[in-house]
């Protein structure tokens, strides 16, 4: 047994969500090889050989995989599984765009976004938005797995000498093309990695009411989220999404304001570790899972939040 | 152009699922069932596509019991020309679904396949990539703009750090994300209509595929519980609770 992981890079640097998915992986088999497949991606491939749990490094470099566009990487990733019992990766835009590919190349029932591994033939993920967790076990000879990342801590980045080979890329007809990436630039930590995120929903009223979370955001370091609600009345960019249709955040403490808790909003936070909610009526669904609930009119207490930070002599980074 | 758009009928996204005592599942007795909300959205581009002149035919196919018509009617309702039933009683996984209508596209022949891009039950989000494989074809996934350009398909995706715009060749298959487009809701007279449109009915077993599960579900448990949190009187409160009790800032 031996598991390839499929490494997320942008031909610079390593994307972290790798590292929480090398130590899913280590749960299944110690015999991990990495595919960095990218164009001049070279200092990626050294950057994971330092990662202690990686056993080898395969490095494809190649202008046809410089996007990662999955007609591209598919065949190369089934052909190298020939020698792998396992094939991970990421259950982000990323993992999810090629894996199936790759599994119906191998005629293999994929394993989506796992949470945790019992074995190495037995998962378990959540079906209907994380309101219910399946345990399953596949009986493909070949397993095809993506892993939600924040469900595993990230991989130990110093002191690996993993050997690297070079890999040489696959031909095949070229029927798609990359034309261009719009990245949300923000000052603020990532949505899917800040340590403290602060959310906005329908009962901010309008866009430029999101200065009031902004404000708090500033003040805790903290990313901005928004429920569907928000997004969808056009108050805040879809980037900021949480939820099932959104991103799915696990932070160590999520402020909900003005957020009622619909399922598909609850289903992108409530496995962080500390919920605060905010909101006017009492009998919202969201104090249900809130630690902390406070029934309050959000444009009286944000400003008092803000107020009270301020008064703290020092806020965790 | 011709369009093949596939919907699957799922428990309607505003019901709280109840999962079943023995661990086997989630009941669906005496539930709401609905269309998988991003196929709606499947739909609507195909319909569009129509009304803007770039698409001659619309064909729906959903896979599943007899029930499963509905999201076919649904989707006849709304502009759709006819549509597929493809019969089985039983779950069949997003890799056997694909081989099925991997059967259907080289039957119908199709210029663009649109599906949603994952189902809120299963979640798996696999079935559209599945079989872009399995035909050979591009994909572009999580859509949330299409631009028919003549051969190729401009697609702005969804990705986690923003958005990727991609041409992919024709044919290919597309899954659509929830902000692709506002679905229509069906006319009365469109719904009547919709009920002399022709559905073919085919059965799952006629088509020579294997679709055997390949996954063993050995059991299906409620999420554990958060414990209840305390109400906090005043905001001065929750930022001392905050501070010293969770300790998180």
């Amino acid at each position: 047994m031996s598991v390839l992981l499929i490494a997320e890079h942008n031909n610079s640097n390593l994307k972290v969500f790798t590292l929480n998915a090398i130590t899913a992986a280590s749960k299944i088999d110690q015999e991990i090889n990495v595919l960095v497949a990218g164009n001049k991606c070279a200092n990626v491939a050294k950057e994971v050989a330092t990662i202690p749990l990686v056993k080898k490094v395969l490095c494809c470099d190649s202008p046809s995989y410089e996007n990662f566009l999955p007609e591209n990487l598919a065949p190369l990733i089934s052909k190298l599984s020939e020698s792998h019992s396992h094939i991970i990766a990421s259950a982000n835009t990323f993992g999810k765009n090629f894996m199936p590919r790759v599994a119906a190349l191998l005629d293999v029932s994929q394993i989506s976004d796992v949470i945790k591994i019992n074995s190495p033939d037995e998962f378990v993920r959540p079906i209907y938005a994380g309101n219910a967790f399946a345990t399953v076990k596949s009986n493909d000879k070949k397993k095809c797995v993506t892993i939600r990342p924040t469900s595993f801590d990230p991989a130990s980045t110093s002191g690996g000498t993993a050997e690297l080979e070079k890999i040489d890329p696959i031909d095949v007809p070229s029927i798609s093309k990359f034309v261009k990436r719009e990245e949300t630039k923000s000052e603020r930590p990532e949505l899917g990695t800040a340590r403290i995120v602060i959310s906005g929903g329908r009962g901010m009223q309008s866009g430029d009411n999101f200065k009031l979370i902004n404000s708090i955001a500033d003040k805790l370091n903290a990313a901005v989220g928004a429920s569907r609600a928000a997004v969808d009345a056009g108050y805040i960019g879809n980037d900021h999404q949480v939820g099932q249709t959104g991103k799915v955040v696990v932070p160590d403490l999520y402020i909900a304001v003005g957020i009622s808790g619909a399922i598909q909003h609850l289903a992108g936070m409530k496995e962080s570790k500390i919920i605060v909610a905010i909101n006017k009526d009492g009998e919202a669904p969201i104090f249900s899972i809130a630690d902390y609930g406070l029934e309050a009119d959000l444009f009286e207490a944000l400003p008092q939040f803000l107020e009270e930070l301020n008064k703290l002599n020092t806020i965790q980074k | 152009m011709k369009i093949l758009v596939a919907v699957k009928r799922v428990i309607d996204y505003n019901v709280q699922i109840r999962v079943k005592d023995d661990g086997s599942g989630v009941n669906t007795d005496n539930v709401k069932m609905s269309t998988n909300p991003p196929d709606d959205n499947a739909i609507e581009e195909a319909v569009k596509l129509k009304e803007s002149g770039k698409a001659k035919e619309i064909i729906a196919v959903t896979i599943g019991e007899d029930k499963a018509q509905e999201t076919v009617r649904k989707a006849l309702a709304v502009g759709v020309d006819r549509g597929i039933h493809v019969k089985s009683d039983s779950y069949i996984e997003p890799l056997g679904i694909a081989k099925i209508l991997k059967k259907v596209v080289e039957k119908e022949k199709p210029d663009l396949v649109f599906l949603g891009k994952q189902a809120i039950d299963d979640d798996c989000n696999q079935t559209g990539q599945m079989l872009a494989a399995m035909l050979g074809w591009p994909q572009g996934t999580f859509a949330s703009k299409v631009e028919h350009k003549d051969k190729i398909i401009e697609v702005t995706r969804e990705v986690d750090e923003g958005l990727e715009t991609i041409q992919i060749n024709l044919p290919a298959i597309i899954t659509c994300d929830l902000r692709l487009n506002e679905p229509r809701f069906a006319s009365l007279p469109n719904i009547m209509k919709a009920k002399k449109k022709p559905i073919e009915q085919l059965n799952a077993k006629d088509f020579n595929v294997d679709i055997s599960n390949r996954i063993q579900q050995l059991k299906v448990e409620e999420p554990p519980k958060r414990k209840s949190g305390i109400k906090v009187a005043s905001v001065a409160e929750l930022v001392s609770k905050l501070k010293n009790e969770a300790k998180v800032i």
